[in-house]
């Protein structure tokens, strides 16, 4: 796949392929083009050639409303929740486009993340940057996604948010969701991966799984610093 | 005591008056800037359009209101307020849509509205001529004096029945838009898009039914304000774009893009131009004789005269953009 913003690619034929139920980490340097690649399988920017897959149906270039219907959900990095509107708002929101689920899939999200239901009444804003990221990924979760694509999830947390975020999203993944997430924590991440990808330069340099990663001496000296 | 009362005429009621008009067009302004970014000049003009239409049906059915009891202008407000909405929602296909497509930058749509206002007012103007005309075709406009029952107070409390309606329909549209912003789906989403448009989309929400509904929401709102203020004074092509500056000064008082925000600014500004054109003689006279002798009382005690009110709007605008850019409220900074 070749994408980018404009007609400039960012990505220069990346290939990543992830099974249903899977966790892939998608690490690398700065500026391989990690975010780009989650933001082009959300529909954020354009696919200038190759194609993206969903359970093999064509999804590169649909908005993301289709790509909510059809399974996916996405949690940015940055600006990743609605500051002014409560959390359990935050919450509904995500299940804007399923309204039946709500109650449903409310209780689910609490149970993922049990600090969220003290706080349901405050707006989002007022929270802790670790709280804040259980809302956005509770946000996502509430459309009942087969497949979470995570934009650095724990950019910026304390080392005791960020162990609880891995851990939240090894459960989510043992509750049948399929995680595509981009970590800057590489050993932290890749140890939980299913599959593991190095980008570097808008290609995969390595692929493999996330133990074999970390065990490999080369991805290790030129990525995962020695 | 009969300055009490003089003081309620003019400035509790004249100033509530004034409030809820500023109030109900702060709010349609706030809301249009919370989700397209951009100031609507035209919203002013969307305001004597909704007038206007309440005109030309009371002017064809104006037979309708008596056999109820109330206004014909009245009952011909939610019809007129449905058109007025179809109006915001057509402009906005026509004229702003494009722009929005285009990605231009804010300014180049308020300058586009600036376009869309001088359009409405000639094309208002060219059917309604440029005289007054009353929103009372056939009815009469009820004035209630209200004597107050202590000794020595001559003078009663006025309030007239347009006046009345404008306050019922003020606090139902408050309500009713608090519970809409809070309560609904769309209503959240809205805040939601406000919040952030980038993850309202990413959470799969429609943007495009978002936009549309503001416009629903913001051109029945002008139509109520628009109606009101003609049914209170009389109904004129320019009057609502007088209080254009007023309008924006309420909602950047109250913090842009706070629709509470704009509730609390129309009535600041309402009241500071009310207290600021009352002649404060009145409330002193009665002190007059413990007053030193050498301070004579001017017969005109007034901050500002009548005829300079729009200075106030201004300078409590100035003031906020100075002082508190925020506003009252945390809104945007533009």
């Amino acid at each position: 796949m070749h994408g980018g913003y404009g007609s400039m690619n960012i990505l220069n034929g990346v290939n990543m392929t992830l099974y249903a139920d899977e966790v892939g980490v998608i690490v690398g340097p700065n500026g391989a083009g990690k975010s780009t690649m989650l933001k082009a399988v959300f529909g954020l920017l354009n696919v200038n050639q190759g194609e993206i897959l969903l359970n093999g149906q064509p999804i590169h270039n649909l908005p993301p409303n289709q790509l909510v219907e059809r399974g996916m959900g996405f949690v940015p990095q940055e600006k990743n929740v609605f500051p002014s509107l409560t959390v359990k708002e935050n919450l509904e929101m995500g299940a804007y486009l399923k309204p039946q689920n709500v109650k449903r899939m409310l209780e689910q999200v609490y149970d993922f993340f049990p600090p969220l239901v003290e706080k349901r009444h405050q707006p989002a804003g007022e929270l802790s940057g670790g709280q804040r990221q259980m809302v956005a990924m509770g946000r996502a979760l509430m459309a009942e996604p087969s497949l979470l694509l995570l934009d650095e999830p724990t950019a910026g947390l304390s080392p005791l948010y960020m162990n609880e975020i891995f851990d939240r999203v090894k459960k989510i993944n043992a509750a049948g969701v399929g995680i595509l997430m981009v970590e800057q924590n590489a050993k932290q991440a890749l140890a939980i991966a299913d599959k593991g990808f190095v980008l570097a330069a808008g290609q995969n340099r390595f692929t493999d799984t996330g133990a074999a990663l970390l065990a490999d001496p080369d991805v290790a000296k030129s990525f995962l610093g020695g | 005591m009969n300055e009490l009362v003089f003081f309620i005429n003019n400035v509790v009621i004249a100033g509530s008056v004034t409030g809820s008009i500023y109030a109900i067009g702060a709010i349609g302004v706030t809301l249009i800037f919370s989700i397209m970014r951009f100031a609507h000049f035209a919203h002013a003009d969307i305001m004597t359009f909704g007038a206007f239409m309440v005109l030309l049906l009371t002017t064809a059915f104006p037979a309708v209101g008596a056999s109820i009891g109330v206004p014909t202008a009245l009952i011909m407000l939610p019809l007129a307020m449905l058109l007025t909405a179809a109006l915001a929602v057509g402009i906005d296909k026509a004229f702003y849509k494009p722009l929005r497509a285009h990605g231009v930058k804010p300014i180049v749509m308020v300058i586009g509205s600036l376009g869309v206002t001088l359009m409405l007012q000639g094309l208002i103007r060219l059917f309604s001529g440029t005289g007054g005309q009353s929103l009372y075709v056939d009815d009469r406009k009820e004035i209630f004096r209200l004597a107050l029952p202590f000794e020595g107070v001559r003078a009663p409390i006025v309030i007239t029945e347009p006046q009345i309606y404008l306050f019922v329909i003020t606090l139902v549209a408050v309500v009713a838009l608090h519970l809409f912003l809070n309560r609904s789906r769309l209503g959240k989403a809205m805040r939601a898009m406000s919040d952030n448009p980038e993850l309202a989309q990413a959470s799969g929400i429609n943007t495009n039914t978002i936009v549309a509904v503001t416009w629903v929401i913001a051109g029945a709102l002008a139509a109520i304000a628009g109606t009101l203020l003609s049914l209170d004074v009389t109904f004129k092509p320019d009057l609502s774009f007088f209080l254009l500056l007023p309008i924006f000064a309420a909602a950047i008082v109250g913090g842009v893009g706070h629709p509470y925000g704009a509730i609390a600014g129309g009535f600041v500004v309402g009241f500071a131009e009310t207290l600021a054109v009352f002649n404060w003689n009145v409330l002193l006279r009665p002190f007059r004789d413990s007053l030193p002798t050498w301070l004579e009382l001017p017969s005109n005690l007034a901050f500002v005269g009548t005829e300079y009110k729009i200075v106030v709007p201004f300078f409590i605008l100035v003031a906020i953009l100075v002082w508190r850019p925020t506003g009252l409220f945390k809104g945007k900074v533009i």
